[in-house]
């Protein structure tokens, strides 16, 4: 075989890479190259440079170090029975190509995996040296996220702790038994033991030290983590209590959802069909009404029968509507918890309302001014000179609303 | 008081440049003190002019408009609407007797404002993200230059942002109506440029097209996703948008070549792979009743399925101390703090059990520590667990590794930490308050001392009761330290 290009590798490694889900640079501390005159910042708020035609914005340079891989995970387009072709970057070449793409403004940074080749340490060790040299010898200070190992050692999470914004751990599936039928060389307990490992440490850096009264750097934009949606039977329901879990046991900024998207030379073991890119909104939407809207899990999917999200509405509203004994809600008097229930009303929309409603009453169209769609409002809530009667308990509202939203014809 | 003298002229306003905001401020700082109305008022652009000639501020008058309006207009006045510095004079008029107007959500002219703010900071943001430099020259000769074509007058306002990030490269981002030159050391803002102004082309795009490609799912197409977030107007100045059209017209066929494809036989390195790394599927499970020590049978535990517990925690939490402890300690169960170290008592209820054993002279070294129950039970709230009680189930499935645990230690004495502890090693529901401080006997002869969780101590609020309490504890291992000796 003769030696690939880094052209070529590039081509192979990317596209190894796309199934994770993240690409987000947000989240971490700031920081620039003013004092040090390198290249480089990070500005709190992300910033997605290009988007692929799948709708996926692309922040970071995704690659993996190499796509060899002793595990076998049938999911995986890199596993170990997998005929795709392989390649290994050198240290060098990932180092030259992130600063030759940042530099031209392609990037936010790095988003640097593996497949795990020879030992899980040494693995781990060459993606730790990359980002070493990019932060030490390069002087940049732009993004990096490291995919953390579950097995290496406790001195390389520290230094990859040290110069990566990220670290991430994938659970790969919501239940631990999906991931040993799927996973067999996978150790869920090792996965959960990681993360657990990586909230201590990130709890005790954000301690000041004795000695220098200063906050050591360690993965200032805390730890995430991804799930693949669809390859196993487990509920909407299941894969939420799962994110709470994940959520309050690690506090993970983020958990992903990704729907499973056929692979080439794919595993007998799998659904061959679309990836359920709606579900994956769905779950989305749900995941947010867990960290911004005050619902509990278990609330989120309480009397639907099947566990699953309704594809049609969102979480919210299918909530609503499972729920109308809360409803109509008084748009001026209610308090902020209240109003986060109304479907149609998001965060700053609310926020909105209640700076209003210190100078004015609202009315129904002066609520329709500030928010998106009163369609979806209409029979929740009380305004000024409006109140929706009998229409919050009216049956078939479900499909009026559908209809007047537009919801569908959105994806 | 409007003066007569003014009740009929028109005024015309020339600033110095698209975004001449210092100079709009003054001058409509001079015409509202002179109550000049808006629709009295022409403003232009004209370069190398100024506004001299507007009437003087009365003296000693003084304007005054809510601080954060200032902020909104600047922004908005980088806006591409010819008509923004007459909007935004009406504004600042409008303010003069209506203060709170910004807070009017609904009002049109507020939500106008907002939508000019947002249209501007969406175009920066773009502009951030979709600024291409292209490199020249080698060396010392290196330099970074970009063709960037703006919705708004946003070159001024973004020029910091380059700065903080490209410190180390020289760079130029030339637009239709200004550009920006950092040489390292100095910014400087000049005149607009061309597209031909530019360099054409940079090796490093080959790679970049070639990522662009490679990372686009086509069996997750969305096309208007993408157009949402990536405008048309900006592509004709993205390298990789060339690459679109194609991506989006051979999606369907690759993806359904994706599914298409049958599994194919292992690849060649596969059963060496497996040979090498994963000699034996299972890992040889510890039989939990062969068990012969305390460490064997803390190996065993780790596996523990005995009830559903296991699903959520991180790790089962086994007892602590040594194999021939005099006395063993059994609290409930592990908390946030437990579940995450894998060690008992190592949180705040733990703290709080360590210093008051050393008041009481007990030597933690020397006593075994352990939990009724082994997994952390708990109910997700954000990003805290909130600890739930563990019920009698859970709790007489777990009273297998208790008794293991006493089996293998056979201590003089148990101490029960509260009801749950209780239930446990007693077998029977007991009123923990009642029986504080006594010694119940089990039938096999081993004493139980029963006592609360220091939890209880943790939970009151008021100092003097909490600190009778932590008393009444204390002497209760004051107690359990009599009872090891007897």
């Amino acid at each position: 075989m003769s030696a690939l290009t880094v052209r070529e590798k590039l081509a192979i490694l990317s596209d190894a890479a796309k199934y994770d889900a993240s690409c987000a640079s947000s989240g971490s501390a700031k920081k620039d190259s003013l004092k040090s005159g390198g290249i480089g910042s990070t500005e709190g708020m992300g910033i997605c440079h290009s988007y692929a035609p799948d709708g996926r914005c692309i922040s970071l340079l995704k690659i993996l170090l190499t796509n060899f891989c002793i595990y076998d995970c049938s999911y995986c387009i890199n596993r170990s029975s997998s005929n795709v072709r392989r390649a290994r970057f050198g240290i060098d070449e990932v180092v030259k190509l992130t600063m030759d793409f940042y530099r031209r403004n392609y990037i936010e940074g790095l988003f640097l995996s593996s497949g795990v080749i020879r030992s899980p340490d040494e693995t781990m060790a060459e993606m730790v040296e990359v980002a070493r040299r990019l932060r030490l010898e390069e002087k940049f200070s732009g993004y990096i996220h490291l995919k953390t190992i579950p097995e290496s050692s406790a001195e390389l999470v520290e230094q990859a702790g040290l110069y990566a914004d990220r670290l991430s751990i994938n659970v790969e599936l919501p239940t631990d038994e999906g991931v040993k039928k799927l996973a067999p060389e996978k150790k869920p307990e090792t996965i959960r033991l990681s993360m657990a490992r990586l909230r201590r440490k990130m709890e005790e850096k954000a301690e000041p030290t004795l000695r220098t009264k200063k906050r050591e750097r360690f993965a200032p934009g805390g730890q995430s983590t991804q799930m693949i949606v669809g390859a196993d039977k487990t509920s909407d329901d299941g894969i939420l209590h799962t994110s709470a879990r994940l959520y309050g046991s690690y506090h993970l900024r983020r958990v992903y959802y990704s729907a499973f998207s056929p692979i080439p030379d794919s595993s007998s073991s799998l659904p061959l069909k679309k990836p359920p890119l709606m579900r994956e909104h769905r779950l989305y939407q749900a995941d947010w009404l867990m960290r911004f809207y005050g619902f509990s899990q278990p609330e989120i999917l309480a009397g639907s029968g099947d566990g699953m999200l309704d594809l049609a509405i969102d979480p919210k509203l299918a909530w609503a509507l499972r729920n109308r004994g809360w409803f109509p809600v008084d748009i001026n008097r209610a308090d902020r918890e209240a109003l986060l229930r109304v479907p149609g009303l998001g965060t700053k929309v609310i926020a909105k309302i209640l700076e209003t409603r210190r100078h004015r009453r609202l009315r129904l169209e002066d609520v329709g001014r500030i928010c998106h769609s009163i369609a979806k409002l209409r029979p929740f809530i009380i305004a000024e000179g409006w109140s929706p009667g009998g229409l919050t308990d009216k049956s078939g509202l479900r499909d009026e609303i559908v209809q007047s939203c537009e919801q569908l014809s959105l994806f | 008081m409007q003066p007569a003298q003014f009740a009929f002229a028109r005024y015309d306003v020339r600033l110095d440049s698209e975004t001449d905001f210092v100079g709009w401020r003054g001058a409509a700082r001079r015409l509202a003190l002179n109550e000049v109305r808006p629709e009295d008022i022409n403003w232009h652009v004209a370069p190398g002019s100024d506004t001299a000639d507007l009437p003087a501020a009365p003296a000693g008058a003084q304007l005054t408009v809510p601080r954060d309006f200032i902020t909104h207009a600047e922004t908005a006045s980088c806006h591409s609407d010819p008509d923004r510095f007459a909007f935004l004079y009406r504004m600042l008029w409008r303010q003069r007797i209506e203060p709170k107007l910004l807070a009017i959500a609904s009002d049109p002219d507020t939500r106008r404002l907002e939508a000019m703010e947002k249209a501007v900071r969406r175009d920066s943001h773009k502009m951030h993200a979709f600024v291409r430099f292209r490199k020249i020259g080698e060396g010392s000769e290196e330099r970074y230059v970009a063709w960037f074509e703006p919705e708004h007058f946003i070159v001024e306002r973004n020029a910091d942002f380059f700065v903080r990030r490209f410190t180390g490269m020289r760079w130029t981002i030339l637009t239709p109506y200004a550009s920006a030159d950092w040489d390292g050391e100095r910014l400087a803002i000049g005149p607009g440029a061309a597209k031909g102004d530019a360099p054409a082309e940079d090796d490093t795009e080959a790679l970049w097209l070639t990522y662009f490609e490679n990372i686009f799912n086509p069996a997750r197409l969305k096309v208007k996703a993408m157009q949402k977030e990536m405008p048309k107007k900006y592509w004709r100045n993205l390298p990789e948008a060339s690459l679109i059209p194609d991506l989006i017209a051979g999606a369907d066929e690759a993806a359904k070549d994706m599914i298409a494809r049958m599994p194919t036989t292992p690849a060649p390195h596969h059963a060496r792979v497996q040979a090498r790394h994963w000699p034996k599927r299972e890992p040889a499970e510890v039989p939990d009743d062969d068990a012969s020590t305390i460490s064997e049978l803390r190996e065993a535990a780790k596996g523990c399925r005995r009830c559903p517990l296991w699903r959520d925690a991180t790790q089962t939490v086994f007892g602590e101390g040594p194999d021939n402890a005099k006395v063993v300690f059994v609290g409930e169960q592990p908390g946030d703090q437990e579940d995450l170290a894998g060690k008992p008592f190592v949180g705040p209820a733990g703290k709080v059990f360590d210093a008051i054993l050393d008041d009481a002279g007990v030597d933690r070294q020397k006593v075994y520590v352990t939990n009724a129950v082994k997994h952390f039970k708990f109910e997700p709230r954000g990003k805290r667990r909130i600890h739930s009680k563990p019920n009698a189930g859970e709790v007489q499935a777990c009273r297998w590794w208790i008794g293991r645990e006493l089996d293998l230690i056979k201590p003089d004495l148990a101490v029960a930490l509260g009801a749950t502890a209780a239930l446990s090693l007693l077998g029977k529901a007991v009123p923990v308050t009642k029986m504080r401080g006594r010694v119940i006997e089990r039938e096999d002869g081993l004493r139980v001392f029963i006592t609360i969780h220091p939890s209880f101590i943790l939970r009151i609020h008021e100092p003097a009761d909490k600190e009778a309490e932590r008393e009444r504890f204390l002497a209760d291992m004051k107690q359990v330290k009599r009872l090891m000796a007897a």
